[in-house]
């Protein structure tokens, strides 16, 4: 065999490793997706998202509780981590070298690390035991405090990004240096910054571990912030444990929703994604 | 001489402990363009953004001497350094303008600086367009990025930018230097036009560009300003060895 030939050979070889690695990383995603399909579509009638669960024995029902529950929950976490994220970022992207923002980058990346069961167990701590009862808040706290350190690292990159000499621009036509980190260097990162938030949320949406001893659940309709409240990530763990097969389908369905609600979430970051690089005019 | 917009009086600059500029001494014309020209690192440009502080932002930059503008030391307390930075526009190499629309690049200034809305905005943006002989080709496409334009005209734009603050003295470090020929052209044609209005100075390394638009020529060598004349003085019969042999091209 030539050189050439076997050149060519290997690189044939080469390429179709990692064609084959590259179809093995989506397969998992694919194959949950039909599963849940296969297992949950069944159920997933306009009653799921309308009506409330009901007792066992009792045929249909629903999760809107849970739904419900799961959406304001997101919310306080959004409120809480967005505005501490995108400032730690912003302030650790003007100030790279400082002391101080060396020491917030690591202990950021020590919390993006740590295991979302220990943030649960401090949440109960400090938010539940205190008050003698579990929460919304205390849940929606606990989903807050695992999105800062991510909004924090994704809005420091994206900021990076800017390049300095737009920096420069603003700072020479006399702006304000606030001002020029408001209107200028924000502005230009902030659909890159919108995706971050939006992976952050679609990553807390799921998480289960964070609300056991916080949100802790519900059957009934609650949206009130101090009392427990339904999430969908709790509700299908406690469906998908119990012994019913009425209630296993309904944890198919629920988890079917969880996945849908993540899959649009990440629709709309890659859609913010393709606005920064496409046209910039307003 | 018209009489002077910037001085500089025994003017030292560091970046932490390396020395860059040694005891400068200048005088800048007004209505007039001074080039500064030099071989890379002599300098120059860190003259040039002494003048409206952009080294500020550098840590462990220190000068020692002044910098007059008007009569006043720019590195006074009492200078406001945005303020400044209004009477003193400034274009860098590399064109910079914002991702946003050709209108909003220029209104940029004039909109936060003075607070200028509506018609007023609208008569600034194409007075600073036509300034920079930019209104003709985009005055049908104000809304659109300005990020589509060439880069000549985007280099343009970033003069109408600087133009918008009225300003009375414009720096512009190495602005033609990536442009084509025929841009750069456009570019020094404006900016002869320009300096019936306002101080100019050039940094660049194009030695025929500095033959062709400056009224006074700079030379600066390893942090010292080895001379400074009346360009066609300074091309024709250089006081300085130095300079001699750098603009004969023995060195740099």
């Amino acid at each position: 065999m030539s050189a050439l030939r076997r050149r060519k050979a290997g690189n044939v070889f080469m390429l179709g490793l990692t064609y084959v690695a590259a179809v093995l990383a989506t397969l998992p995603l694919l194959f949950i997706l039909f599963h849940l399909l296969q297992k949950g579509a069944s159920t997933l009638t306009p009653d799921f998202f309308t009506n409330m669960p009901r007792p066992v024995g009792e045929a249909g029902g629903g999760m809107s509780n849970a739904i419900v529950g799961t959406l304001i929950l997101i919310a306080i976490a959004a409120a809480i981590g967005l505005p501490v994220g995108i400032g730690a970022g912003l302030y650790l992207a003007e100030k790279r070298g400082g002391a101080l923002a060396m020491t917030v980058r690591y202990l950021s990346d020590v919390l993006n690390g740590l295991p979302s069961i220990v943030l649960g167990i401090f949440a109960w701590q400090f938010l539940v035991r205190p008050f003698g009862n579990f929460s919304a808040l205390a849940g929606g706290i606990a989903l807050g405090a695992m999105m800062i350190p991510l909004v924090t690292r994704t809005t420091e990159e994206m900021i990076r990004l800017v390049p300095n000499s737009l920096r420069e621009a603003a700072l020479a036509l006399g702006y304000p240096r606030w001002r020029t980190s408001m209107s200028v260097i924000l502005r230009t990162a902030l659909p890159g910054i919108v995706t971050g938030a939006l992976v952050a949320v679609a990553r807390i949406a799921g998480e289960t571990a964070p609300l056991l001893f916080t949100a802790f659940g519900n059957q009934f309709w609650s949206t009130t912030l101090d009392e427990p409240i339904a999430a969908l990530p709790l509700q299908i763990f406690a469906y998908a444990i119990s012994p019913y097969d009425e209630w296993h389908k309904q944890a198919w369905a629920g988890a079917l929703v969880l996945i849908v609600i993540v899959l649009i979430i990440s629709l709309a970051a890659r859609h913010a994604t393709r606005a920064r690089f496409g046209s910039a005019a307003d | 001489m018209i009489g002077s917009a910037v001085a500089a009086r025994d003017f030292s600059f560091w970046y932490g402990k390396k020395q860059a500029l040694h005891g400068v001494n200048i005088t800048v014309s007004s209505r007039s363009i001074t080039a500064l020209i030099g071989p890379s690192g002599c300098g120059k440009s860190t003259f040039l953004r002494s003048i409206n502080r952009m080294n500020d932002t550098i840590p462990g930059a220190r000068h020692e001497g002044s910098v007059l503008l008007g009569g006043k030391d720019v590195y006074a307390p009492d200078m406001d350094v945005v303020h400044l930075r209004h009477r003193v526009g400034m274009v860098f190499q590399r064109w910079n303008p914002f991702p946003k629309s050709i209108y909003d690049n220029v209104a940029y200034g004039p909109r936060i600086n003075v607070g200028l809305r509506g018609r007023e905005l609208d008569d600034v943006v194409e007075r600073s367009l036509r300034r920079a002989a930019l209104w003709d080709e985009v005055k049908d496409r104000l809304r659109q990025s300005a990020l589509g334009l060439s880069g000549g005209q985007q280099q343009r734009l970033c003069i109408a930018r600087a133009l918008a603050n009225q300003p009375e003295v414009l720096l512009l470090d190495e602005p033609a230097s990536a442009l084509d020929p025929g841009a750069t052209q456009k570019i020094e044609e404006l900016l002869v036009e320009l300096k019936s209005e306002l101080a100019i100075v050039i940094v660049t390394h194009n030695l025929q560009q500095a033959g062709r638009v400056s009224d006074y020529t700079a030379f600066f060598y390893l942090g010292r300003l080895v001379e400074c004349d009346a360009t066609g003085q300074l091309f024709t019969a250089p006081r300085e060895q130095q300079t001699e042999a750098y603009i004969t091209g023995r060195f740099g």
